[in-house]
């Protein structure tokens, strides 16, 4: 009871800050550019520190760790997919990206390519790609509050909702970079400090409630569990026991003593197992059941290389597209700062992703029962308190909570924003009020399908957006920015082509899911079959439209490339938002100091 | 900051109806405008050489077309060798099962070379990157500074 008023207390901060921050910041935010690009004079290590504050998301801060407690060393493709991302990220498309000066990427195809038609595809697969993302985000935030106050876990996607909405219509893209500046340093305490102290208890010996492993490598539970699902999971067995089930198993009612051999059980929402001291631990279907494998990497055959490589071309070429990043980058003032930009977000990155490997490690020896209900994302949250059953490991895990909570928020308010952007600029007329009534339209629809939806691991609902944006917008970007022939009939056709497949895959995924799971991993990992196949449809139908090319290829292309001090850059969008005033403000800006850069 | 104003027409640029035809007529009016006031090299050369690459004669697109080569081999060289090597990982995981039992400092080596190496060695390329990108771009405008 006192951890989880140490944790309420420390979540109220954290939304507190978030509220204050975002108000001082929408106190300067009158203007459409304020809302839609904060002005552009966001220095670049500013400017880094908040594009990492709203990328590391419920996948990285829950899920990295969750994963590696279960899948072992492959799951640390994660990490260095969604670091390595940024990397090609600022190699293809940073800098020319900024000098185009299109503020979403809607805008920028059609800057590009000239097309209308091309315009709505883009417009349609980045709310796709929004809205897929931003679910398991509000799903995770139920799962935190759920975990550390037992309250019912709708409500913490609805908190945070309420949250990110009031605040972006507060103040837009100005408020929100203070606030995710703020929240990547938060979120680097909130995991770095519990990492330190539990890594040091954990070499000092294993202390209480370390978990026994014997010669076989067999994980076995090292004091009496009573373990509760909360949804219905599927556990491989591999050592015959005996445990007391309580509820469904199997389709049939348990109640009492049953015997396990070897094999899979289904094990209904809601039923209560029990764990002897030194039991074997029976696993979630589809992850390592003994250390051996779990420590070791490609164990699991060409399957397991095809889902690691999926995983790879996912991560790897998907951050490019992903719609909350690429706003981002329209807030610095040019295309060098741009390339420092993603340049300094890679070191936040690296300097993150480091702890929570750790800590998933680490809880592989302490919380092997959630192994058994599968919800491996709680592994952060419980930890501390497992470890340290003290005040200590009340406050870490107060502050491990707080910062989940900084995850949800930041990352959620990205692509509130983000989509709403395009909604209002694509679907409604683009004044400040659309810019309202979208943010409201977004958070209103994603809350909606995040109760909706059937959750799983945030990092594997994640790599699926990923796989959207690398089918879709890597090729239509990188094609865009360094080849003279693409086309707008091309263009379409990858898009068509790449995200028809991923998303048909993704249906495939969850109908296999309620009816009995005999999808093979191609269906869930398709990434490296459709990225490939999506460039090659856009090369190909580009080639055989060749006619269709604009003819201001050149000029185009002059300004993504030309370095900044030629002066071709032009910023697009401003131009194009806001009503009448705010124009003739803008035109009265110009013959006056420009404004205060907002630091 | 440079961003001063200045009275309209100055020929610090070039003319704005050219460059800016898909931008509304209301926008291109109100443009905002930049001018350098004081900037040693000579403004009045850059932009003969400015127009050249705007009006795209054959020396203006050799220009651009060679830096966007070069930017592009220098991408291709090291975002390639960079994610060519950590994808090159899983494959020799899986070829050499046996690299798996070796240890390193008490961590086992895979746990290293997934754990640690590739953020030092993509913020190692970045570096590179932006070091070469630079310099490719202060040539290009030097080249144009005649």
């Amino acid at each position: 009871m006192i951890q989880n008023l140490w944790s309420l207390g420390l979540v109220v901060v954290v939304a507190a800050i978030t509220f204050l921050l975002g108000y001082v910041g929408s106190r300067r935010a009158n203007t459409t550019p304020d809302f839609l690009v904060a002005r552009r004079a966001i220095p670049a290590t500013r400017n880094a520190a908040a594009i990492s504050g709203e990328y590391l998301s419920a996948a990285s801060f829950l899920g990295v760790a969750g994963l590696v407690l279960k899948d072992g060393i492959d799951a640390l493709w994660y990490p260095i997919g969604f670091t390595a991302g940024y990397l090609a990220l600022m190699l293809f498309v940073a800098a020319p990206l900024r000098r185009s000066g299109a503020y979403t990427l809607p805008d920028f195809a059609e800057a590009r390519l000239g097309s209308t038609n091309l315009r709505r595809f883009c417009t349609f697969f980045v709310i796709c790609i929004g809205v897929l993302y931003l679910v398991p985000q509000l799903q995770s935030a139920g799962l935190t509050l759920n975990t550390i106050t037992g309250l019912p876990a709708w409500l913490g996607g609805v908190v945070v909702t309420v949250i990110v909405v009031v605040n972006v219509l507060g103040g837009g893209m100005r408020a929100i970079t203070l606030v995710q500046a703020f929240q990547y340093w938060g979120k680097l305490f909130a995991i770095a400090a519990p990492t330190f102290v539990l890594f040091a208890v954990f070499l000092a010996g294993p202390g209480n409630g370390a978990q026994e492993v014997d010669d076989a490598g067999v994980l076995r539970f090292h004091k009496e569990v009573s373990v509760t699902t909360t949804e219905q999971v599927r556990v491989r067995v591999e050592v015959p026991m005996e445990l007391k089930a309580v509820g469904q198993v199997n389709g049939g009612h348990a109640n009492g003593e049953v015997y396990w051999g070897t094999g899979t059980y289904t094990v209904g929402k809601g039923t209560e197992l029990w764990f002897e001291k030194g039991s074997p631990v029976p696993v979630v279907e589809d992850a390592p059941t003994d250390n051996a494998h779990w420590l070791k990497p490609q164990t699991g055959g060409l399957g397991g290389l095809f889902e690691t490589y999926s995983l790879i071309f996912a991560t790897f070429l998907g951050t490019m597209g992903l719609p909350h990043v690429l706003v981002r980058f329209y807030t610095n003032p040019d295309g060098k700062a741009a390339r420092r930009t993603a340049l300094h977000v890679l070191y936040l990155l690296g300097l993150f992703y480091i702890f929570p490997t750790v800590l998933g490690v680490i809880s592989r020896q302490y919380l092997p029962h959630l192994l058994v209900t599968g919800q491996t994302d709680a592994a952060v949250l419980l930890l501390p308190s497992t470890m340290q059953p003290n005040v200590l490991g009340q406050v870490l895990g107060a502050i491990v909570a707080a910062g989940a909570f900084a995850a949800f928020l930041s990352t959620s308010s990205g692509l509130v924003v983000s989509v709403a952007g395009v909604v209002s600029t694509d679907i409604l007329p683009g004044k400040v009020r659309d810019f309202r009534w979208a943010t409201v339209l977004t958070g209103a629809v994603a809350i909606g399908l995040a109760l909706v939806l059937p959750r799983s691991d945030a990092s594997l609902t994640v790599a699926m957006s990923f796989a959207l944006a690398a089918s879709t917008f890597c090729p239509l970007l990188v094609l865009g920015i360094w080849w003279r022939g693409l086309t707008w009939m091309g263009a379409i056709a990858g898009l068509v082509v790449g995200g028809g497949l991923v998303i048909g895959s993704q249906v495939v995924t969850v109908v296999s899911s309620y009816t009995g799971d005999w999808a093979p991993s191609v269906f869930s990992m398709p990434a490296l079959i459709t990225v490939p196949v999506a460039f090659l449809t856009m090369v190909a139908i580009s080639k055989l439209t060749s006619r269709q090319r604009p003819d201001d290829v050149s000029r185009i292309l002059l300004r993504f490339h030309a370095p900044d001090p030629l002066g071709f850059m032009r910023d697009r969008d401003v131009q194009r938002f806001g009503t009448a005033e705010e124009k003739a403000r803008l035109a009265d800006g110009t013959r006056r100091d420009p404004p205060q850069p907002w630091s | 900051m440079s961003k001063h104003s200045g009275p309209p027409g100055q020929p610090d640029q070039p003319q704005p109806g050219e460059r800016d035809a898909w931008l509304s007529v209301a926008a291109r009016k109100n443009r905002r405008r930049r001018v350098v006031l004081a900037d040693p090299r000579g403004r009045g050369r850059v932009l003969r050489t400015i127009i050249e690459l705007e009006e795209q004669t054959s020396v203006g697109e050799k220009l651009i077309r060679d830096l966007i080569r070069q930017q592009l081999r220098a991408a291709f060289l090291l975002g390639g060798g960079t994610l060519t090597l950590l994808a090159l990982l899983p494959l020799v995981f899986y070829l050499v099962p046996a690299l798996g039992d070796v240890e390193l400092a008490g961590v086992r080596l895979p746990w290293l070379l997934l754990g640690v190496l590739p953020f030092p060695l993509c913020y190692g390329a970045g570096y590179a990157y932006r070091r070469l990108a630079e310099s490719h771009e202060h040539d290009f405008v030097s080249s144009v500074d005649r």
